[in-house]
């Protein structure tokens, strides 16, 4: 019953969003600087972690195959299907229900707690357009941050295994360019765009909506995490059902 | 004018405001007093459409609040200044940004306009320079008179103030008062204090309502409060010896 509660609270918060916007000037500005703190300082871990992944998904399906007739270039295809196509989208948006979830729910929950909000509010301020839209249109960027970190996975994968003696670079190569389908791309930038608007909307949520003190914005933040995580994981599931299935 | 009629307001089972009638003039400073948890900032969150109430009505100017659209809430609102009890000033910002804000959101106003106008309200609350410091490096007392400087700026239609000098210097305090009294005259504007300071009471209190047990137990003004004889109000007021001795003083004089 909560549930449903809450996702028709959801609903109306987005649709509420839209509602009234902030005038434009002030809103480019709003924009600029969540791009800055949810997308450009996430590219440092993005690239980090999608590159080791790479790495490391190569090595684990080197070392599994030792059957003699199995093709080298398997690895690299391996590789590329399993960073374009679940690493990269799914994985690290995890890993940014943790990053830029908690910043978004921390500080919305913290502006709540402590009447800024409501100070927005009685202005007349529409403070869901104000405080949510923008944090939606800059992560419509995460989706340039999902690129890179493909491309970084599947290097990271090259690096692992010509380092590592686990294949050679024309394998890797050939095989990273092995039958290689272009609607996988599309349907991985489908994935990531739904996934940047979920996490741009859940968090806030949980943020918006939060009651109580400081203590409260910390267990906003760890629900939000959860529950942000759950939506993107069914989702994927729902997506490739429905694209791929 | 702000009319408030039998406002109820309940948090679950407990019963807070229990029937609340009362009306505050324009170009008048009309204190609500009362103990700490007596359900003044209640009060006040329910004139701005912050909180719900189960019973009652309150119109500004004629309009009932709770059946205008949410845009003309919105409307209205921008013609509200209000002062928050812990400030609720916008931590990303510096000062003079805080106080541009509403000119920034509301009015055509150039860059050069608005900080001319931000340099003028935060001299009025004697902060001249601290244009550029964030709130987090503000005391609370100057983070008080920020948000004063922040409620004015936009020369609103109606000033809610939640405890405006809570936390000040008693000097400071003081000029805050004279400060809201004055434009509250200058421009006319409906003006509500929350308070429970009896100085406050003494130099402003046009108009006083004190609430006690959720319910209006006194209403007058600050000439007729040393006369009352309305038991809970002589005990609020005279709580503090120097008010019992300033009483005394004022029945001898008058004897
Ligand atoms: N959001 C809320 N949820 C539940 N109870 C609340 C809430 N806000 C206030 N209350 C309760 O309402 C009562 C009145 O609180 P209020 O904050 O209005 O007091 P106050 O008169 O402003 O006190 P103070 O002078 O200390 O600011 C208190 O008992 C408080 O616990
Ligand atoms: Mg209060």
């Amino acid at each position: 019953m909560k549930y449903l509660h809450n996702i028709g609270r959801y609903f109306l918060m987005i649709a509420e969003m839209f509602r009234k916007p902030t005038k434009w000037s002030v809103m480019r500005s709003l924009i600029l600087k969540d791009i800055d703190d949810l997308i450009i300082s996430s590219l440092g871990i993005i690239a980090f972690i999608s590159f080791f992944v790479g790495g490391v998904v190569t090595i684990q399906t080197a070392l599994n195959i030792d059957n003699p007739l199995i093709p080298k270039y398997l690895v690299g295809f391996a590789t590329r299907q399993s960073v374009l196509l679940e690493f990269a989208p799914t994985f690290t948006s995890i890993i940014m229900a943790g990053k830029v979830g908690s910043f978004i729910t921390s500080s919305i929950g913290t502006m709540r707690v402590t009447e800024q909000i409501d100070a927005l509010e009685v202005m007349g301020i529409n403070s869901l357009n104000y405080l949510i839209f923008p944090k939606a249109i800059a992560l419509m960027l995460y989706p340039f941050a999902i690129a890179i970190g493909m491309f970084l996975g599947i290097l990271g994968g090259m690096a692992a295994s010509v380092f590592g003696g686990y294949s050679t670079l024309t394998d890797y190569i050939s095989g990273i360019q092995y039958e290689f389908d272009t609607f996988h791309v599309t349907y991985a930038f489908i994935k990531t765009f739904v996934f940047a608007f979920i996490l741009a909307t859940v968090p806030s949520f949980y943020g918006y909506y939060m009651k109580g003190g400081a203590l409260e914005v910390g267990k906003a933040s760890t629900t939000a995490f959860v529950w942000t995580s759950v939506v993107i994981i069914l989702l994927n599931y729902i997506i490739t059902g429905m694209l791929l299935g | 004018m702000i009319e408030v009629n039998n406002l109820h307001k309940s948090f679950g089972d407990t019963k807070i405001l229990k029937g609340i009638s009362t009306s505050f003039d324009k170009g008048k400073t009309n204190l609500i007093i009362g103990q700490s948890g007596s359900g003044k900032t209640v009060f006040l969150k329910c004139l701005l459409g912050l909180f719900t109430y189960e019973e009652g009505s309150i119109s500004y100017d004629g309009k009932i609040f709770s059946e205008l659209s949410e845009d003309q809430k919105r409307d209205l609102r921008a013609e509200i200044g209000m002062v928050f009890q812990g400030s609720a000033l916008f931590d990303s910002m510096t000062i003079a940004e805080n106080v541009m804000f509403p000119l920034q959101m509301f009015t055509k106003m150039s860059k050069s306009e608005m900080e001319d106008r931000a340099d003028i309200v935060l001299k009025r609350v004697n902060l001249p320079d601290a244009h550029n410091k964030m709130p987090s490096e503000a005391s609370g007392g100057m983070q008080k008179r920020v948000a004063i400087a922040r409620a004015i700026v936009n020369n609103p239609k109606y000033l809610f103030c939640d405890e405006p000098n809570s936390g000040l210097d008693p000097k400071t305090a003081i000029v805050i008062d004279n400060l809201i009294q004055e434009i509250t005259d200058e421009y006319q504007i409906v003006t509500v204090i929350n308070s429970h300071d009896m100085n406050s009471v003494m130099e402003i209190g046009e108009k006083i309502v004190f609430l006690r047990n959720g319910l209006k137990a006194w209403e007058g003004s600050k000439a007729n409060i040393f006369k009352t004889d309305n038991e809970s109000v002589t005990d609020f007021v005279y709580s503090s010896n120097l008010f019992k001795k300033v009483r005394q003083m004022y029945i001898e004089e008058n004897e």
